[in-house]
């Protein structure tokens, strides 16, 4: 089974410590200038989601969204969250522990578009 | 000639009421320097009840200060202005140190245009007037500005101190209360500037609040003691508040960002003379700030029949950006403003090369020596490739530029508006036609003509689509803060008849 989302064991460990302390979450992609372009995880029912919001899959029973504008010039790219020392500015749920969850991307190989896209 | 580190105290507090004061539950974060990682100081950890008290100060103080006259609130604009250009180079050297940009732009751009924004304002309340018509003989429409009350205000990291200074004026101006919470990269300038100006205006007229987004920010945009926020920041945040600010039903402005196309048309190198020099400079702008900036003209767009010869210029004075200590008035370029951001610019060169971009000069990390080692550079980077590409369409806010070619008007338009965002764009033509037309056809808020990256006081800022609205920087901005209190006047003696 492919998946467009993937999440490295550093991350998994800070996502498991917010799931502790906030109970169900999901992660938004955001866009943009400033701490945008990266991924932001929120305490689930904070953030209005509806059908422009793409679901990439889940991480660790989390579900990844995508707003479905930006997901049409990423479609083509896998994504693996990360996670970084660090200090963004937004309202993302791991920033007070001086981390930042980031994403590396790379293209989906032929099977995996053929899977997705087609 | 060099600067160096400025020296800090050990900590600081929140501005409210006045007085800087302690956090409530006493917790502090470390602020680090980009420029070589080394400790600036602590700043508070604010919460919901730090939030409170500064909301609560600015409430106490919103009745008495939505009444002074526009002389006083005028005259302390004006006296905000010249204690920054008083202390400019202080402010410019502690800003330098806080979000690693070189000292060169903050003595000469930052702090001088963060003044202006204050005199700007100061002057617009004096010259602005309302309005009345006399609708019919006996009937009269008076409109009155009353100011909304208390603002709440989250500004980013990228120019700290003229970030608050586009966004305090206008509050202030039109007899609003502030609370502005700078972003937890880049407290210093803020926490300066309060410590110059704590009696200038009248306790809780303007309270500073530090902490992290989702422990201050979010209960200040959230807070029901507010009635109106402003926000520069990205999209997912920017959705984020306006909800928060749809149930108080307050009104927002949001500046978010954008992919802005730099378009120069073949007519530029008809003349090998100082206009084309100037043009060149304006492609290579995509470095300044280290590409930190909303509007960074991070899409290149050459007609295809100067491409080349375009491009050997572009490269050869990108190449001749000088990347060093920051503190030298040398230096053109600095540090990103922290290690998230040094990654995700990596990680995106990364992503450009897969999808098939070539380098045509930098794309790596730049590692200085000595107490920089520590610091975080990338070299200024130009990857040339097709608008699809995801380098073209999400905003890197790195020195990271992404170039193509275009043949004719319809493809530059095509290309330039294909993106989320409109905030910001440049034409560069000698072609008269060109001059107003593409411009008008570029679905941005903001288009330069001939020029980039200039933000003068009097004229209007702000986006298009994702980019977010309000108009910044600009009289328009003072009804963003403003009421219009219509007062319908009859002075007909006479009674309607109906009763």
């Amino acid at each position: 089974m492919y998946k467009r989302v993937e999440i490295t064991e550093k991350a998994s460990i800070i996502l498991k410590q917010l799931k502790e302390k906030y109970g169900e979450l999901i992660f938004h992609q955001s866009g943009g200038c400033c701490d945008g372009s990266a991924p932001m995880v929120f305490e689930k029912g904070d953030m209005y989601l509806d059908e422009s919001d793409i679901l990439l899959g889940q991480l660790d029973t989390i579900n990844y969204y995508m707003n479905e504008d930006q997901f049409e010039y990423w479609k083509h790219t896998h994504l693996t969250v990360d996670v970084v020392e660090g200090r963004g500015s937004s309202f993302s749920l791991e920033i007070p522990l001086g981390v930042r969850f980031i994403i590396h991307s790379r293209l989906l190989t032929d099977e995996e578009n053929t899977f997705f896209n087609q | 000639m060099s600067y160096s580190k400025p020296i800090f105290k050990e900590k600081y507090g929140n501005f409210i009421n006045g007085k800087f004061v302690d956090p409530i539950n006493g917790e502090y974060f470390d602020n680090t320097s980009p420029i070589d990682n080394t400790l600036i100081a602590k700043y508070p950890r604010s919460k919901k009840e730090d939030v409170e008290k500064a909301v609560e100060a600015a409430n106490n103080a919103k009745d008495a200060w939505g009444n002074t006259s526009v002389t006083e609130r005028a005259a302390m604009l004006n006296e905000v202005a010249k204690i920054i250009e008083d202390n400019l180079e202080e402010f410019a050297l502690v800003e330098t140190c806080d979000n690693g940009k070189p000292i060169r732009e903050t003595l000469n751009a930052d702090i001088p245009l963060a003044a202006d924004h204050w005199r700007y304002f100061a002057a617009v309340i004096r010259a602005e007037e309302g309005s009345a018509t006399e609708l019919d003989e006996n009937t009269l429409s008076l409109n009155i500005k009353e100011p909304l009350g208390v603002i709440a205000q989250i500004i980013p990291w990228n120019f700290p101190l003229l970030m608050l200074s586009w966004k305090l004026p206008p509050a202030l101006a039109a007899g609003n209360c502030v609370i502005l919470k700078p972003a937890e990269q880049t407290p210093s300038s803020a926490t300066l500037l309060m410590e110059k100006i704590a009696n200038v205006f009248p306790p809780g007229v303007l309270n500073i609040i530090h902490g992290f987004g989702p422990e201050a920010g979010k209960p200040l945009a959230s807070s029901k003691g507010v009635d109106k926020v402003a926000f520069t920041g990205e999209t997912t945040t920017g959705q984020l508040i306006m909800q928060y600010a749809s149930k108080n039903l307050n009104p927002v402005t949001m500046e978010l960002g954008g992919k802005s196309p730099n378009i120069f048309f073949n007519s530029v190198m008809d003349q090998d003379d100082a206009f084309l020099d100037k043009a060149i400079e304006g492609a290579v702008l995509f470095a300044f700030n280290q590409g930190e900036v909303c509007t960074c003209p991070s899409r290149l767009l050459v007609q295809e029949d100067i491409y080349d010869a375009f491009m050997e210029k572009v490269i050869a004075r990108t190449n001749a950006i000088i990347q060093d200590n920051p503190y030298d008035v040398n230096t053109m370029i600095g540090a990103q403003a922290s290690n998230d951001q040094y990654e995700k610019i990596l990680s995106y060169i990364k992503i450009g090369k897969e999808e098939g971009a070539k380098v045509l000069t930098g794309g790596n990390a730049c590692k200085l020596e000595g107490d920089f080692a520590n610091g975080y550079y990338i070299e200024p980077t130009i990857l040339e490739g097709h608008n699809k590409m995801r380098i073209f369409q999400e905003e890197i806010f790195g020195p990271v530029l992404a170039v193509t070619k275009f043949k004719d008007e319809a493809e530059a338009l095509e290309i330039a508006n294909d993106t989320l965002y409109g905030l910001g764009a440049g034409v560069w033509t000698r072609d008269a036609h060109q001059l107003y037309q593409i411009p008008r056809a570029i679905k941005a808020g903001r288009v330069w003509v001939n020029c980039y990256h200039a933000y003068p006081a009097h004229a209007p800022f702000g986006g298009y689509k994702k980019s977010g609205f309000g108009r910044e920087n600009h009289l328009m901005m003072m009804n963003h803060y403003r009421q219009n209190k219509n007062m319908l006047i009859s002075y007909d003696k006479n009674k309607l008849g109906f009763f």
